[in-house]
């Protein structure tokens, strides 16, 4: 089959590799329909996440067809079409019995490794480095999915690929986000990075009862996005983020802030040169800008969602802050598979239409390109879509989405 | 428990005397200990007695109490350390500069050629022992020591009798082959040796009580002497079962000693981490959950590419479900339904 491989920093090669077969008895094979590039994939490609090896198969926001079942799957069958969520969680542990899939303790056959590094491990995740199980990603033709009859959902044939694909990740991560602030109603949230998972956590905090949303980028293309979704828009390269939000409220803040943007953080320039310096000499491995502000911005005693990936040690971390003026951290990667049935209820409901993310839609035989685009936000990219079996025709669903081919 | 405890590595393993180990390595240390000491009085206190004992001129009793005091701190030294490898092979030195000194004196013109001899003889044959004393320290004689625990989300009885079938333990620690149960409490093992090399011992069951503990210890004579303990503990509110599991084996010299090391790795704890982490993976989810990079195993230098695996590769994969007769515990899980 063909798969995107990587093979060091910005390298990527569509390539063959032998098809994946059941090693466990509750996998499933899935013949891939539709797969997207994911912010959180340029991490990987950028080389900003360690225990990658040369040749792994990247992605892990895919769906597709079940092809094959392992013999102690019987919730699935051959044929049905389905979405896999990107964490690989058992369903047995304690913490698959607590919801908290993206921590199971059975699907990351390289805990060991997490464990130096972070303490403790958290799940396994397709195509996400060896740190997190190295299982073949999903940016491939066909992909073996663990724990098939816990993890995966079937989606009605009348919703497209478009509208269910991000039931993956980037929604129920979106929407995570947002729940994690305990929106009441009247909350303003100011939401940092709108990237796809900051384009969800936007809709899904009005979704959740929010009053007015705040969304912070510099992406002309991304902020635009930002306003259709309902939010008012800050361009830190044109003013001072601080300044502007406490404006907007009075000078007592916003009740609750979303990091959605995570290691490698833009920010203005002095900071940003700080923060790079450190990186590249190994004294932070992650770039924290916008924690920071999220923090600073945050009114008394409100929430700092972090939802954006970090991968290790950050540096000028404010505590005090966080400490003198009663601030909740909450963060984790998203548990999707809590979030998949409930969201799936809300596309089909016409709450959201999760396709108006899509930017690109090519072949999987483009993935390189793809990700070049998408890393220097060239061509109005924010979101692509790789099918396997692509060959250009139909693919704009409006005039306005760029089709490449 | 059993009293019978003839060897210092199940002493250790199942606690029946922590923190006294009696190999023979150690004893040999103290045994030189008590030699510096006596020795050091002598040299330092009658160093004319020491000078003609040994052939050498009475010109040199300044040397020799110098040499007194040397032997002195080398025993206490062996003395106040736990495990006293810098002080033994601290004797090994003393004894080279002493070879050297009765080399020198021999040349002299006053020497008494056939009593340095015999010192000489004397001090090399305990240079041997303590270079052997030495190396065995050095090497970790004493035994190679593991200990790892986990939780598994299941009752402590279910936990413990799986255990306690010690033809599952295969089935989770990756470098046993087999055990078979032989009757009488006693089990034949075998391991997975690199290049073929199998390695085979019989193991007797020293303590076994239902739900708390289980010990077992290598027959005598074996090929590799080794013990291992595990205990069951109920988890605060009912949250499943601890388990906490202590090995131990002494290394031997050759080839088998070679394979024996290779198949218990450079990180004996992370193995048996790694062991009790399948072992909960079999508990809980039925089998144990392989990735495209860990079928050949998890470590550092086992790890493919996160890729799939061409049929060819996958006849040299380690531990493949295929080889798991049942998947455990299916039933049950199936009759709890999905979980979401």
């Amino acid at each position: 089959m063909k798969a995107n491989c990587w093979y060091g920093k910005t390298t990527l090669s569509v390539e063959d590799v032998p098809d994946p077969q059941i090693l466990n008895q509750r996998d499933a094979i899935v013949k891939i329909s539709s797969t997207a590039i994911c912010g959180s994939d340029l991490h990987l490609y950028n080389g900003f996440i360690p225990t990658m090896q040369r040749g792994d198969i990247l992605g892990h926001e895919f769906m597709g067809e079940v092809v094959e079942v392992g013999r102690e799957v019987s919730n699935l069958k051959v044929g049905d079409r389905v979405v896999v969520p990107f964490p690989i969680a058992c369903g047995n542990c304690f913490f698959c019995k607590e919801k908290m899939f993206s921590l199971c303790e059975n699907s990351n056959p390289n805990a060991w490794m997490a464990e130096k590094m972070f303490g403790h491990a958290a799940s396994g995740i397709f195509g996400y480095s060896h740190l997190t199980g190295g299982f073949a990603g999903g940016q491939a033709e066909y992909a073996r999915v663990p724990f098939a009859d816990v993890g995966p959902i079937k989606v009605p044939e009348h919703l497209s690929d478009e509208q269910v694909l991000f039931l993956s990740d980037i929604f129920p991560t979106g929407y995570m986000g947002a729940e994690m602030c305990d929106i009441k109603p009247g909350d303003t949230i100011a939401i940092w990075g709108c990237g796809p998972v900051g384009q969800f956590s936007i809709r899904s905090a009005f979704l959740l009862g929010a009053e007015r949303v705040i969304a912070i980028d510099e992406v002309p293309e991304r902020l635009k996005m930002a306003e259709d979704g309902g939010a008012e828009t800050i361009n830190y390269r044109e003013e001072s983020v601080y300044e502007r939000l406490m404006d907007m409220t009075g000078g007592r803040g916003p009740d609750a802030c979303i990091d959605d943007v995570g290691m490698e953080a833009h920010a203005p320039a002095m900071v940003e040169i700080y923060d790079r310096v450190k990186q590249a000499m190994m004294l932070e491995t992650d770039r924290p800008h916008a924690l920071r502000e999220a923090i600073m911005c945050c009114r008394n005693g409100g929430v700092v969602s972090v939802i954006g990936v970090y991968g290790g040690l950050i540096d000028k971390f404010p505590i005090g802050s966080v400490m003198q003026r009663s601030l909740t951290i909450r963060t984790g990667q998203a548990h999707v598979q809590r979030y998949m049935q409930p969201l799936l209820q809300m596309i089909e409901n016409g709450d959201i239409d999760p396709s108006f993310v899509v930017t690109h839609t090519m072949s999987l035989d483009d993935a390189p390109h793809a990700y070049d685009i998408f890393k220097k936000k060239e061509d109005n990219c924010i979101k692509v879509v790789l099918k396997p079996d692509w060959n250009g025709n139909g693919a704009a669903k409006d005039d306005n989405y760029t089709v490449i081919h | 428990m059993s009293t019978n405890q003839q060897t210092g590595t199940f002493d250790r393993v199942v606690g029946a005397r922590p923190g006294l180990p009696s190999t023979s390595a150690k004893r040999l240390a103290k045994g030189l200990g008590w030699f510096s000491v006596s020795l050091g009085l002598a040299e330092l206190l009658a160093p004319r007695a020491i000078a003609s004992l040994s052939g050498v001129s009475n010109k040199h009793t300044g040397l020799i109490r110098l040499y007194g005091l040397r032997e002195l701190a080398s025993g206490i030294a062996i003395f106040s350390q736990k495990k006293p490898t810098e002080a033994v092979w601290s004797r090994v030195a003393g004894d080279a500069l002493d070879l050297v000194s009765l080399g020198v004196a021999c040349t002299a013109p006053d020497a008494k050629r056939g009593r340095i001899t015999f010192a000489t003889a004397n001090v090399a044959a305990v240079t041997a022992l303590d270079v052997i004393c030495a190396m065995q320290l050095s090497n970790g004689k004493q035994g190679i020591h593991a200990n790892a625990s986990c939780v598994v989300n299941r009752p402590l009885e279910e936990v413990y009798n799986f255990w306690r079938d010690f033809q599952n333990l295969p089935r989770f620690m990756r470098h046993l082959d087999s055990v078979v149960d032989i009757g009488e409490g006693r089990s034949r093992w075998k391991a997975k040796g690199p290049a073929g090399m199998d390695v085979e011992w019989e193991a007797m069951i020293v303590a076994d009580v239902p739900g708390e503990v289980i010990t077992w210890r290598s027959l005598e004579n074996s090929d590799v002497d080794n013990a291992g303990a595990v205990r069951f503990e109920q988890a605060a509110g009912g949250r499943g079962t601890i388990v906490k599991v202590n090995f131990e084996y002494q290394p031997m010299a050759g080839v088998l000693g070679a394979t024996v090391a290779k198949l218990f790795g450079e990180e004996p704890n992370q193995q048996l981490d790694d062991d009790l982490r399948r072992f909960k993976q079999v508990l809980e989810v039925g089998e144990v959950v392989v990735s495209d990079a860990t079928l050949l195993g998890t470590g550092y230098m086992a790890q493919r590419p996160a890729r799939p695996a061409a049929a060819s590769e996958l006849e040299g994969a380690e531990m493949l479900p295929s080889e798991t007769a049942t998947n455990y515990g299916s039933e049950e899980r199936r009759s709890e339904g999905r979980i979401i």
